[in-house]
């Protein structure tokens, strides 16, 4: 294979990894509002994630700065286009990240409902805005010869790239809320499970429609099968939290989502940003990678370290495996 | 002025803002993990219940800082591409790689250790929990390393090739970007600044808590004396560090980047030998106008090549040896045609200061030895001034890091990448002015409201002290399953 293609296949894994995870941390952010009842839920709910969505988030640093080294015109390109969704992104992910910290510093319930507006804003303007960004980069966006985005915000804020935000949004609730049943015990448990199940109808069908649209756009038989199997883990997930298997139906949200995303760039390839203004002005592989030298010298490295992260973060995962209830919550400061 | 002209003002505005605001908590982060790591490897070693409070004292005080430090890290990352978008096309195949390196190497080994480390205290053995502690420092070196060695191929590029048909940088040699020899003396230089603000910020705050209401007993003042005096050893040894890797750093400089030593310096003409060093100086820094200045013989051909009658290469000189090399309008857009000066007075100040606050906070350190040698306890005068003059250590020390970086920078102007590219021609054509305005008064804001809660609360805890001594669970010491319904021993 190709080093090129090596390292699109790694920027793949890199966003699967980064959606897969955060995925699920912004969906419990988005349902701090409705799902917990007292301070106490709220809390039990940020503390499921607690020791691990700083951790997600390294997979977006990582995506990031693959993309900068393998495919720096993707890079510069991309970034500098899509400037106001990416400061709204970064935005939200500041304040999200501080209020985790800072939340229970105080006891004052006026405090803590600041820093609970900052989680809730924080998770829902990444999760739809990374679909939006998403959907635009496979449908294409203007790009002249220069390689540079000629588009406006409202360019990215059309009807396809919205049913993407959509479909980000309401998948990561659903993998939020089927986190939260599988991490926490109590009332809330039950609760989370109900809610999924109702979401994740919703979120199936958006789902299915972008799938479809997407299929039409750009698929091929290699997209075909990778939504296919993802509609099916989804619809497998959401029977299995029917049914009351809280993992497997995690499972079912986990695949759906990563096997959607890979199918994103199946679809993509070999271009990773095509051009609506002329095909000649696509971003591709081959004109927007590094050298060879750069690429091999990563490769070599992505190679060595990433089943080392793999296998820690697993690892804390597998620390951090039991449930937490109420009763583990200590009194605030 | 055209739409590029005002991108680029903001972007480099912005650039500062972000980057200077990151760096607060950069070298806290660097240095009290190392801190942090050390106080509770003592704890496990001695037993002595004082050390574990102290950790978690500290601990939290860190976490605080941290989350600021992370997050705004993320936007550092990204702004490469959102402003400096035709420096990143030029630079990617270079600069990138250390960059994603940082993140796979680095961020995720920083991000999951502390997680492990913050919610383990119930999870994980004790030796093991500490390790974690160890393995989040190393990991902050690492990503020092990486982010250092980037910056440094940017002060002198070296390990790549110019290609003319696609008009880019493209790596050859990795290995000479990761021992760059900028890299070499920069790296102590910024690491044990870290070492010397961390200490600083533990001498500073312990020292103020010891001190604080001399007349009155309190029991834990044994306790904070024993860690300000750790600090200070600390303090001391790193900010002896920090002067003599800045002395190579220094000569380095003036080796590769001879017009950064005379804007540094402010020196316009070449002195042939024994060239002066400035303390102070009243009046311009312009070269045309009278100006009184106090001034040490010598020095500055010290410090720039090690001799005290070494050559120093004076402005003029220098500015008309690059025109002949670089060409007579380099990044026209925004320096008048042919001008390779960088801002004197920025230069000229951000060193001195660097230097001076530097020093001045070391100081503090050593003076806080002296002043409580043999078991004395300042008092009268002396001791009522002491908690104001050692909280004061780290905000020198960190006002100090800002400084030098601010110089670093600076005095590489007008290039981006020395020699190479011009900061006018590295910002992002395609983004409008009124998108950098939008971001650059929205980060700004936010870092400013950002900032007074960050401090709030740590006036919050530096006030209450350590908390009272609490035996952590040893997992080590029973079944797992034995406490099912047992508080979380830390949680958010």
């Amino acid at each position: 294979m190709e080093l090129t293609t090596i390292w699109f296949c790694l920027i793949a894994v890199l966003w699967i990894g980064y959606f897969v995870l955060e995925g699920f941390d912004f969906g419990v952010g988005m349902l701090l509002p409705v799902l917990a009842r007292d301070d106490r839920e709220r809390r039990v709910m940020i503390n499921t994630i607690g020791p691990v969505w700083d951790g997600n988030e390294v997979w977006l640093l990582t995506a990031g700065g693959a993309t900068f080294a393998a495919f720096p015109e993707w890079y510069a390109t991309l970034f500098s286009g899509f400037y106001l969704p990416l400061f709204l992104i970064l935005i939200a992910l500041i304040v999200r990240g501080v209020a985790f910290e800072y939340r229970h510093q105080r006891p004052s319930a006026t405090w803590a409902g600041w820093w609970d507006r900052a989680v809730i804003f924080g998770s829902y303007v990444p999760a739809f805005l990374w679909g939006v960004a998403f959907a635009n980069i496979v449908r294409g966006v203007p790009i002249d010869a220069d390689f540079e985005f000629t588009g406006t915000v409202f360019t990215l804020l059309n009807p396809y790239g919205i049913l993407g935000g959509l479909v980000t949004l309401s998948l990561f609730v659903t993998h939020g809320a089927l986190f939260i049943a599988l991490k926490t015990d109590g009332e809330i448990r039950g609760r989370a499970r109900a809610l999924a199940l109702r979401v994740g109808v919703v979120a199936a069908v958006l789902a299915v429609v972008f799938l479809v649209w997407t299929q039409v756009l750009t698929g091929n038989l290699g997209t075909a099968v990778l939504f296919v199997v993802a509609a099916l883990a989804l619809v497998g997930g959401l029977a299995a939290a029917y049914v009351g298997r809280e993992g497997f139906a995690f499972a079912g949200t986990f695949l759906a989502i990563g096997l959607a995303v890979a199918g994103l760039f199946v679809g993509l390839f070999p271009d990773v940003m095509p051009s609506t203004t002329d095909v000649a002005n696509s971003l591709t592989t081959t004109n927007a990678s590094a050298t060879p030298y750069t690429l091999k010298l990563m490769t070599i490295v992505a190679a060595v370290f990433t089943p080392i992260v793999v296998g820690y973060q697993a690892w804390t995962y597998w620390i951090f495996r039991k449930r937490i209830s109420i009763h583990h919550i200590p009194a605030a400061h | 002025m055209t739409d590029v002209d005002s991108v680029l003002e903001l972007a480099r505005w912005q650039f500062g803002i972000v980057t200077v605001y990151h760096f607060l908590f950069v070298p806290l982060t660097v240095g009290l993990t190392m801190l942090v790591a050390v106080l509770e490897t003592i704890w496990l070693r001695t037993k002595n219940p004082e050390w574990l409070r102290l950790t978690k004292f500290f601990a939290k005080l860190f976490l605080i800082n941290f989350a600021l430090g992370v997050v705004t890290g993320i936007v550092q990352e990204f702004q490469f591409g959102m402003t400096w978008s035709d420096y990143s096309r030029f630079v990617g195949d270079v600069f990138g790689a250390p960059l994603a390196i940082e993140a796979l190497l680095a961020f995720f080994l920083e991000s999951t250790f502390l997680g492990l480390w913050i919610f383990g205290w119930d999870k994980l053995p004790r030796a093991l929990h500490n390790a974690c502690m160890w393995i989040v420092h190393l990991g902050t070196l690492a990503s020092s390393w990486f982010i250092l060695a980037a910056n440094s191929w940017m002060q002198h590029p070296v390990g790549y090739k110019f290609n003319e048909v696609t008009g880019r940088a493209e790596l050859t040699d990795f290995w000479a970007v990761m021992f760059n020899k900028v890299q070499l003396g920069t790296f102590p230089h910024v690491i044990l600044a870290a070492y010397l603000t961390s200490a600083a910020f533990m001498l500073g705050i312990l020292g103020w808590l010891y001190l604080r209401r001399p007349g009155k007993d309190n029991a834990d003042r044994p306790m904070h004396r024993r860690g300000m005096v750790l600090a200070a050893w600390i303090m001391v040894f790193s900010g002896v560090g920090v002067a003599v890797s800045g002395d190579i750093q220094g000569k380095i400089m003036t080796e590769v980047q001879p017009m950064k030593m005379a804007a540094a310096e402010a020196l316009w003409e070449t002195s042939d030998s024994c060239a002066p060093f400035s303390i102070l100086t009243i009046g311009t820094r312009d070269g045309k106008h009278e100006k009184w200045a106090l001034e040490v013989p010598c020095v500055l051909s010290f410090l720039g090549t090690g001799t005290f009658d070494g050559k120093v290469e004076g402005i003029y000189d220098l500015q008309e040896k690059y025109r002949e090399k670089y060409g007579s309008t380099p990044g026209a857009t925004y320096y008048s045609p042919g001008d390779y000066t960088p801002n004197i007075p920025v230069t000229y100040w951000t060193f001195r200061w660097m230097m001076g606050l530097g020093v001045v906070g070391s100081l503090v350190g050593l003076a806080v030895l002296w002043l409580t040698r043999r078991g004395r306890t300042p008092t009268g005068l002396v001791g009522r001034f002491l908690p104001a003059l050692a909280i004061s250590a780290p905000v020198m020390v960190l006002l100090g890091n800002s400084m030098g970086w601010i110089f670093t920078e600076m005095g590489r102007q007008p290039w981006v990448v020395f020699g190479v590219l011009t900061t006018a021609n590295g910002v992002s054509p395609g983004v409008e002015p009124w998108e950098v305005w939008m971001s650059l008064i929205g980060f700004t804001l936010l870092y400013a409201v950002l900032a007074v809660v960050e401090v709030g609360l740590l006036i919050k805890y530096v006030k209450k002290g350590p908390d009272p001594f609490v035996e952590p669970p040893d997992p080590s010491l029973r079944g797992s399953d034995s406490d099912a319904d047992e508080p979380m021993n830390f949680a958010y």
